[in-house]
């Protein structure tokens, strides 16, 4: 496909500790395509920060990537030198990350960390960056950026630093943006307004967004397409609306029965018993068959990525093919 | 702001009080200030003049205000060796000291600060291991032996540098310095080098767990995500953020360098009030020591006051923190 | 507490804490190497009197005519003076092993006795809070920002020369260290249910200060004192050295140092050289020690 912005294949990046190899990504697989939203969905621990870390070249030691191909723009990420991979950085693959408090240097001025940012990829005057800069904060709804732009980041509330790393992510029109779990940290009312922000801004310019969450409520509302991951594997990947109405795989199930909503008011909220494994010391197979009530023994065996549906995979030998009843 | 300034200038004043109490109680009350204050070879008429003079007929507290009062004026009495007012001679002695400390942080700052950051940028590496092992050397190294050894090398075995003394100095704006001449340099590197790599190894440590700290917070990954180059992460994200601890403490730090200056003076031979101190507790010159502690105490009053200024001066969230006081 | 976390703590209780301690120290070689060196020099320095080839404070065992030798040369009593000899002809093997008795003693005392006033002030400040507390925290700062050397050639210029006001001096220096300490994570420990429970069966102040609330103060303790006895050793080296420390018929480490000073400027380097790295082993030594115990023994390192 000639609009496939970013494809990922057999991505691995482990941890080296000295209690052992974390296997954080351990083959993982997707693409995305120009304009679409892919939401990548997951416990904390399951390694999709990790996947979008590791396509900038980001993964802190002892982490490393270790397999697997990334490929942007005809190239492979994995391979290019550091800096021409800083090159793609900022300019062709933009990042937010989780916490506004935490992304933006406390000490220096917003206008310094735009101006960089804008200086880092295009020989131009400082005059000409810091009209750029000016030009990005307008366009995510900062009011009077002129004044903002000089002030420190602490000066701003969350959700408008937010807006600031998102300014900063969209100076270079990047053909993708990876967003980790941009809104976790903000108070509700100001995720609703940032999602549309986004969204806004994401039909408008065309670009491909990543968006990594452990929330299904926000993807729902944004993503074209999800991938459920859990300890280090894509589990289950399918357009939204399909995942979020006729989940495949049981992890997938229980990640969506535990949402509290609406429709199911009163009813027990359902959990996924036990816990996440430990990445040190994974079950054979399928990483998530002693918590799965769905278990056989043939789960024992390792689980190859399966089109069950139009469009959907899962990773799993006994799936819901059947409509998901709706407990209580 | 101006609040914040008064309030610290209150707590400095405070504390120069007690330690102006402190000191009249370790002298008059708990010490015989007669021998503590009055020249040992003076004759009775000679003591009982300086007694009616300092008061030291009167009761403790009436003492306690004369005493007080002369403090106010920078009055310490005569030195019983010099015969000349004793804060007289510790401040023609000050200018010397200054310097030595001055040039020392300075060295201390502009080989310790790189060291640390690379040693907290490549931690496993030999070179960072080796960085580490020097400032532990650095730590343990007793200060006077070390300069001893200093002038083992570089005076008797090598013959580059004088084994002491301060050499020629120049007047600049009516301080006498050393720096400007060659032959004054000379004197001044291994001084310098010694009190410096005191202060040397606590500046790597701290930039070097600084640079640890700092390099694992988003700010850094955001800085790299938008794909600026390392040196411009390290030199300005990394290293904006590591100053202020290191500033602050080597702020606080410089108080200590003027005191330690004590031993590199000895050391060397070299002419500060802190060869002045070690001198005058060796003569029993009691009125200098009382000096020497006075003003000490005020430079490191004034010190911290400075510093916590400066402090607030580099960190914006400190500056908003005092607005919202 | 839910029921649940017990059993997963139970293989962990199973294993006594002193044990886990013990284990996790030795994991690092240098600091073990530390620890063996101290040991080492603790023995030089307690046994001096036995183990050394002459007692140097023996005038009738010196001869005048060795004087200044250097090291490795022979002498027709003691056999070689591995290190050389001083002034008078005094082997300086044997001088550094007492010099390394009297700075240890001094040390080592100076800081038991900083240890029990700081854990007294420290412990009556948490516990008794209010105006105690303000009082003995005031004096703590004031104290601690001034440097330990100014403070104690301060004192000793009003108390005067003696092995007696050096180890005072050292501990005014000290004792605030282990006060803070003792207050820091008394405090913290005062939060905790069992400490009320001890007050609620109304066990006395005092039993529960150091019953009950001190133990839990031991570890950050043990990793202040050891580097607090470094600082000390290295304190009454620089003292002596300056001259205001202990007297010439006892000298420590710093005062044969200073002994050498005049003859190092012609060459004669050993009488000041080798106490000199007598005292950088042991303080380096105890620093080992001090490192690791305070990656052992601080929880918030553990994994």
């Amino acid at each position: 496909m000639s609009d496939t912005v970013i494809e990922v294949r057999d991505l691995r990046t482990h941890f080296f500790t000295r209690a052992g190899v974390l296997p954080a990504v351990d083959g993982v697989s997707f693409s995305v395509r120009r304009g679409e939203v892919l939401g990548i969905v997951g416990e904390s621990g399951s390694g999709k920060s990790v996947t979008g870390l590791s396509i900038l070249g980001l993964v802190d030691a002892p982490g490393r990537i270790v397999g697997g191909e990334i490929m942007f723009r005809g190239r492979n990420l994995t391979e290019l030198t550091s800096h021409e991979l800083r090159a793609v950085r900022g300019h062709q693959i933009a990042m937010i990350f989780q916490d506004p408090m935490m992304t933006l240097n406390p000490v220096l001025r917003v206008s310094t960390q735009m101006i960089e940012a804008v200086r880092a990829h295009e020989k131009v005057s400082k005059a000409e960056a810091r009209q750029r800069a000016r030009d990005a904060l307008g366009r995510v709804g900062i009011p009077s950026p002129d004044e903002r732009l000089d002030a420190y980041p602490h000066e701003f509330s969350g959700g408008m630093r937010q807006r600031v790393a998102i300014a900063i992510a969209l100076l270079h029109s990047p053909d993708l943006i990876i967003a980790d779990e941009p809104t976790t940290a903000l108070d509700v009312t100001i995720q609703a307004q940032i999602l549309a922000e986004v969204q806004k801004l994401a039909t408008e310019t065309g670009m491909a967004l990543i968006w990594i969450t452990h929330d299904l409520a926000v993807v729902s509302s944004l993503a074209d397409r999800i991938a459920v991951m859990y300890a280090g594997r894509i589990v289950e990947d399918g357009p939204a609306p399909q995942v979020l109405s006729a989940p495949l795989h049981p992890y997938t199930v229980g990640l969506i029965g535990s949402v509290p909503s609406r429709n199911r008011r009163g009813a027990e909220l359902a959990q996924i018993p036990g816990m996440t494994p430990s990445l040190l010391d994974l079950p054979e197979g399928c990483a998530f068959r002693p918590r799965c009530p769905r278990a056989l023994d043939q789960c024992r065996q390792p689980q190859p990525m399966r089109l069950l549906k139009p469009r959907q995979e899962a990773r799993c030998c006994n799936p819901h093919l059947e409509p998901l009843e709706v407990t209580g | 702001m101006l609040v914040y300034f008064l309030r610290r200038l209150g707590q400095s004043l405070i504390a120069i009080i007690v330690m102006a109490i402190l000191v009249f109680i370790g002298v008059y009350a708990i010490g015989n200030p007669v021998d503590i204050l009055i020249n040992p070879e003076a004759t009775q008429r000679e003591i009982d003049a300086t007694m009616q003079r300092l008061g030291l007929d009167r009761p403790l507290w009436e003492q306690f205000f004369i005493y007080f009062g002369n403090l106010l004026q920078g009055d310490f009495g005569r030195s019983f060796v010099y015969g000349q007012p004793a804060m007289e001679i510790i401040l023609q002695r000050l200018p010397a000291t200054l310097e030595l400390a001055f040039v020392a942080l300075v060295i201390a700052i502009v080989f310790g600060i790189p060291l640390g950051v690379i040693a907290g940028l490549k931690p496993d590496t030999v070179l960072g291991k080796s960085i580490m092992g020097g400032s532990i050397l650095g730590f343990s190294l007793p200060n006077f032996w070390q300069g001893l050894m200093l002038i083992l090398i570089f005076a008797v075995l090598l013959g580059w540098l004088p084994a002491g003394g301060r050499g020629p100095t120049t007047e600049v704006l009516g301080i006498r310095v050393s720096f400007l001449t060659w032959e004054g340099l000379r004197h001044l590197i291994l001084p310098a080098v010694n009190l410096a790599l005191f202060k040397m190894a606590l500046v790597i440590r701290l930039a070097r767990a600084g640079t640890r700290e700092v390099l694992l917070l988003d700010y850094v990954k955001f800085a790299r995500a938008k794909g600026l180059s390392e040196r411009r992460v390290i030199t300005v994200h990394v290293l904006k953020n590591i100053m202020i601890p290191v500033v602050t403490v080597l702020g606080l730090e410089l108080g200590s360098m003027i005191a330690f200056a004590v031993v590199t003076e000895t050391v060397f031979s070299w002419p500060g009030m802190g060869k002045l101190l070690i001198d005058s507790i060796n003569l029993l010159d009691r009125p200098v020591i009382v000096g020497y502690v006075m003003l000490t105490v005020f430079i490191f009053v004034f010190i911290n006051l400075t510093v916590d200024l400066v402090y607030s001066g580099l960190d914006p969230r400190v500056r908003a923190g005092m607005r919202n006081e | 507490m839910s029921d649940q976390t017990l059993p997963a703590q139970k293989p962990r209780g199973a294993e006594s804490p002193l044990r886990r301690i013990i284990a996790e120290f030795f994991e690092s070689r240098t600091a073990a190497v530390g620890l063996v060196i101290f040991a080492l020099v603790a023995f030089v320095a307690l046994f001096a009197p036995w183990i050394s080839p002459q007692n140097p404070y023996d005038l009738s065992q010196l001869d005048i005519m060795d004087g200044t030798l250097p090291p490795g040369s022979e002498s027709f009593t003691i056999g070689t003076y591995w290190l050389g000899t001083d002034v008078q002809g005094r082997d300086m093997l044997s001088a550094i092993m007492y010099g390394l008795r009297m700075s240890l003693i001094v040390a080592g005392t100076a800081t038991l006795l900083a240890l029990a006033i700081g854990i007294a002030t420290g412990t009556a400040a948490a516990y008794f809070g209010g105006w105690v507390d303000t009082l003995i925290m005031r004096i703590v700062d004031m104290q601690l920002s001034f440097p330990a050397i100014l403070i104690a050639l301060i004192l000793l210029a009003i108390l005067g020369k003696g092995v007696d006001k050096v180890i005072i001096a050292l501990v005014i220096v000290q004792w605030a260290y282990y006060a803070r300490t003792v207050r820091g994570n008394a405090l913290v420990e005062r939060q905790r249910d069992y400490i009320s429970a001890a007050q609620c069966l109304s066990l006395g102040h005092g039993r529960v200060m150091f019953r009950h609330l001190l133990p839990n103060c031991m570890p950050p303790l043990i990793v202040v004192a050891t580097v607090q006895i470094a600082q000390a050793i290295a304190l009454e080296a620089t003292l002596s050295f300056l001259g205001v420390g202990v007297p010439v018929t006892e000298p420590s480490l710093g005062l044969l140092i200073a002994n050498g000073y005049s003859y190092l400027l012609s060459g004669r380097y050993w009488i000041s050289f080798f106490p000199g790295i007598a005292l950088l082993i042991t303080i380096v030594a105890i620093n080992l020690v001090g490192d690791q115990l305070r990656d052992v023994l601080n929880p918030r390192l553990r994994k």
